[in-house]
């Protein structure tokens, strides 16, 4: 995709707004979205999915006085898109007028000329085609199952690749345009265990750069590895004790924790951490931070859903809640700043969220995080919703390894493992190097020094 | 409440007289481009869908929504393997395109020319003809209104009141090389409402919701009001929750909710793409005992107006009851047409799509445990120490062995046969084939759960509905906080 292309967007972005705006709304806010995506399953050797698609939308949030709503259409012929402004401009004077609604200050939105090249665009990614696509996910499977005659079974492998370019125009005098890559391969092999029970496990890599994935073969195998550890799995009695996640599982939680530090929870007292600003929140070991300026990185923007500047927030600082996250409804909402958090849904809605939501990596590696511990369950695979974000309270259903004087002992599986999420980040007390961002929001390994195991 | 219904807005371009009206003959050419390069079948996929949205939060309609998504999935099969490609625009020139990008997956063998299309009737299970789509928004927003206020009205420790309502339609068409050519309008309404309570210090939520495959009226069987009430009294009751005790112990499920147990630890093991792979650990197991004899599973898509029943699955086949588990031995899977064909069995229509930019799976529709003879509270007596299942957040299952953990959003202690304390941050986890035989007593009040449920897997998201009766476990892990001496 082109800058030509993005330019487009941004054209039929003004011409919304325009027609917004003639018909009525104080404020119209277009997004314009396009994408295209290819994607090739291969299972058991054969080629079981190919899936290819291009996609283009536009959502509008339009407001006359106070009285907001939100519109999309994947319809963009004439008369589709005469409906979609339509159909804003008629639902905006059913809702009732909110005094905190209304666009950002203007005077924060940001410029073309001050958004950042954060090289979110791989231009190679678009030389994957179907056939190559097959041929990455057949060798990353073909690896898995070579591995070991133990695996018999698989659930496919999977490459995929999208692109995608969005802009956003406002009437507020706000304009800009991105674009990104991402590309990704992940193998599902299955294991027999002796019990008669299925073991299944996986392996991915993913990144904007395409160049910058892992390699087939190792994800292939690394999947057979993981998979194969757990043959033999059982429960463990009941018991206090301390629980090591790996960056799977870790990002999970500190997905838990990002949950809790958004405007809309804050100011709706929806989240445990609503008053706990300036305090302790965490245990020193842990900093976390939401930055959008990561180059290459999967969460990055050089503008946020409203189009302000992006920045870098440190959001807990050695285990003090330095800031929430907001947009400007929010910031309004609890008398501040928006820290230019915004995100503006498919749908047209807006609200505050994570771009690289991150835990500042410790120094030790993970080996040696492993060597340093008496006791615990190394958690690689966590199950089910048990958060509740107004307590804090937390129990899900985990499988990963027993640890003893710093060794793996035996994979462990059905047992839950609880603690309300408040005393989970104070009880931190190691943190390892192992951070890689294949997603957005993501996490090295670290450690909980006691945690209730629900086992036998 | 009385609406008058005037002629819906809401009619999908590709429908007769629609300014992109697709007839047999445009599908029939589409169908042929399709397998130009060969392939056992092919389908075509038109959906439009309509949703609105209204979300009120602190005692106004904040905000209103409306979207829609219009487009074309063209599906050409080959043996195992699948070509899927969609477009959004249905211009000629772009269906076309679909149609030859998913005919790549085939690059050989014998041509298959579609057969004449044909419309067979459907059943009508739900109202296509009175959406709440077209009933005026102040209808709506008053709602949402009267839910706030009443509320609000039920207890002075409720600090937040939030209700939404959510409503849909969707509009297919689908196309097949086999010969179908079926049109079927599918209404969905949700409606739920979520409360804060407070009290020295202490907050709970609480939340209650329902709709279906329905319009308005539904609220004259379930107001708002006892919603609202209903949400009050859960969080309340949480308000004075203690940790819940963790370890091995008699479980009983309430009706109704709890089907969502029953769906996730024994419903998506019967999906038969997983038994196709061999990867469901229910594979090579028909006429085997797979759960107590008390146990009967079935599948039913028929339910009138539930919010999982479809007139139609979304390959064109029609649904009805199936029966998936009978006292215990397991009777059959559930098909999409791909699974039906390598199991040499009929398909039971239970091929389902989230939207025209995904293929079809073999998914669930109204997933029920029925009857059994006991009464409920003779169940709840016979537990001397317990958790009592109320109300679930959700759950997941590991298809491959069965292993499933679910969250309670309401549960209780239940002592010497009593419901006593309410408990925080339950999570029940155990073995979808295990519990299953662990099935002690079983009630005689099945209740099929209010509309609220929606089934998420490999990415694709559709509405369901799950039901069940009181059923008593012998034992399951409860994953608590709070560690007991064991017994």
């Amino acid at each position: 995709m082109s800058d030509s292309q993005s330019n487009e967007l941004i054209v039929l972005g003004e011409q919304v707004v325009e027609r917004a705006r003639k018909a009525g709304a104080d404020v119209a806010e277009v997004s314009v979205r396009t994408g295209s995506h290819l994607s090739a399953k291969v299972r058991m050797g054969e080629p079981e999915l190919v899936e290819e698609a291009g996609s283009r939308a536009v959502g509008l949030r339009v407001m006359r006085g106070q009285q907001v709503a939100v519109t999309y259409t994947s319809d963009l012929t004439e008369g589709g898109i005469a409906r979609f402004v339509e159909d804003a401009l008629e639902l905006a004077l059913l809702s009732q007028p909110d005094p905190f609604a209304g666009p950002p200050d203007p005077s924060l939105l940001s410029r073309a000329d001050q958004h950042r090249d954060l090289d979110l665009f791989d231009p190679g990614t678009d030389h994957l085609d179907a056939a190559g696509a097959i041929a990455m996910a057949m060798q990353g499977e073909t690896a898995a199952r070579n591995f070991d005659p133990r695996v018999t079974n698989s659930e496919g492998a999977t490459a995929s690749r999208m692109s995608g370019a969005s802009a956003l125009v406002t009437s507020g005098g706000f304009r800009g345009a991105s674009r990104g890559t991402y590309s990704s391969l992940v193998v599902h092999p299955v294991v027999d265990d002796a019990d008669g029970k299925k073991r299944t496990g996986h392996y991915w890599t993913a990144k904007r750069h395409a160049a910058e994935m892992e390699d087939a073969r190792f994800v292939g195998e690394e999947a057979a590895r993981r998979t194969l550890a757990k043959l033999g799995a059982r429960k463990v009695e009941t018991q206090e004790v301390a629980v090591i996640f790996d960056p799977d599982a870790a990002r999970s939680l500190i997905g838990l924790v990002a949950g809790c530090v958004m405007g809309g929870g804050v100011w709706r007292k929806a989240t445990y951490l609503a008053e706990r600003e300036g305090t302790r929140v965490a245990s020193d070991l842990v900093t976390l931070v939401d930055d959008p300026l990561l180059p290459r990185a999967p969460g990055s923007r050089p503008f946020d859903g409203e189009g302000l500047l992006s920045r870098r927030n440190v959001v807990v600082e050695d285990g003090v809640l330095k800031t929430f996250l907001l947009d400007s409804y929010s910031a309004r909402k609890l008398d501040r700043q928006s820290t230019a958090s915004a995100s503006r849904g498919a749908a047209g809605g807006v609200s505050a969220s994570t771009t690289n939501f991150i835990l500042q990596p410790g120094t030790m590696s993970p080996q040696e995080l492993l060597a340093d511990t008496k006791r615990a369950l190394y958690v690689t695979d966590m199950m089910g919703f048990g958060f509740n974000a107004v307590t804090g309270d937390f129990s899900r259903g985990a499988s990963g390894f027993w640890i003893e004087g710093g060794e793996r002992k035996f994979p462990v599986s059905e047992v839950t493992i609880s603690l309300n999420l408040d005393q989970l980040l104070q009880r931190i007390d190691a943190v390892a190097n192992d951070l890689d961002l294949r997603t957005s929001t993501a996490s090295p390994t670290f450690r909980v020094s006691a945690m209730t195991l629900a086992g036998r | 409440m009385t609406v008058t219904t005037p002629p819906t807005r809401y009619r999908a371009p590709f429908a007769q007289g629609g300014p992109s009206e697709i007839d047999p003959a445009t599908a029939t050419q589409l169908l042929q481009e399709a397998l130009r390069h060969g392939g056992d079948y092919a389908d075509l996929f038109f959906e439009y869908n309509v949703s609105g949205s209204y979300g009120l939060e602190e005692g106004i309609l904040k905000s209103a929504g409306r979207s829609v998504s219009l487009g074309l999935g063209v599906r050409v099969m080959k043996g195992d393997a699948t070509g899927y490609a969609y477009v959004q625009e249905l211009t000629p020139e772009a269906m076309r395109h679909a149609a030859v990008t998913a005919a790549r997956i085939a690059d050989s063998g014998t041509k298959v020319a579609p057969q004449g299309l044909d419309s067979p009737g459907l059943p009508q299970r739900y109202r296509a003809d009175h959406l709440t789509l077209d009933v005026a928004g102040v209808e709506k927003r008053e709602l949402l209104l009267r839910a706030d206020r009443a509320a609000r009205a039920a207890d002075s420790r409720i600090i937040r009141v939030e209700a939404s309502l959510h409503e849909e339609l969707r509009e297919i068409l689908i196309a097949t090389s086999a010969g179908k050519f079926v049109r079927d309008r599918q209404p969905l309404m949700r409606f739920g409402v979520r409360v804060i309570a407070e009290h020295n210090g202490k907050r709970q939520s609480g939340s209650s919701g329902g709709g279906g495959r329905e319009a308005l009226e539904y609220f004259e069987r379930r107001p708002v009001e006892w919603h609202a009430q209903e949400a009050v009294r859960h969080a309340v009751a949480m308000l004075d929750a203690r940790e819940s005790p963790a370890g091995e112990m008699e479980v009983v499920l309430g009706p109704g909710d709890s089907g969502i147990l029953l769906h996730e630890a024994v419903g998506h093991g019967l999906e038969a793409d997983f038994n196709r792979k061999g990867t469901s650990n229910y594979t090579n197991m028909i006429g085997q005992q797979v759960a107590s004899e008390l146990c009967t599973v079935v599948d039913d898509a028929t339910l009138a107006g539930s919010r999982g029943t479809i007139n139609v699955d979304d390959e064109g086949l029609v649904p009805e009851s199936s029966v998936l588990i009978e006292k215990g031995i397991l009777r059959g899977y559930m098909h999409d047409q791909h699974s039906a064909a390598f199991f040499k069995t009929k398909p039971s229509g239970n091929g389902r799509r989230e939207s025209f930019q995904s293929h079809p799976m073999p998914r669930m529709t109204n997933t029920l445990l029925l009857n059994g003879a006991h009464d409920p509270e003779e169940i709840v007596r016979s537990v001397k120490r317990g958790v009592y299942a109320s109300h679930f957040g959700g759950g997941q299952v590991d298809i491959s062995n069965g292993d499933f953990v679910f969250s309670l959003t309401e549960g209780y202690l239940i002592e010497d046969g009593k419901l006593t304390s309410p408990l925080k941050g339950v999570n029940l986890i155990g073995n979808g084939p295990e519990v299953m035989r662990k099935v002690t007593m079983l009630g005689s009040d099945m209740q099929v759960s209010d509309g609220i449920w929606t089934c998420g897997k490999d990415g694709q998201s559709v509405p369901v509905g799950v039901g069940c009766p009181t059923i008593k476990i012998a034992s399951v892990t409860v994953g608590g906080t709070q560690r007991e001496a064991k017994q």
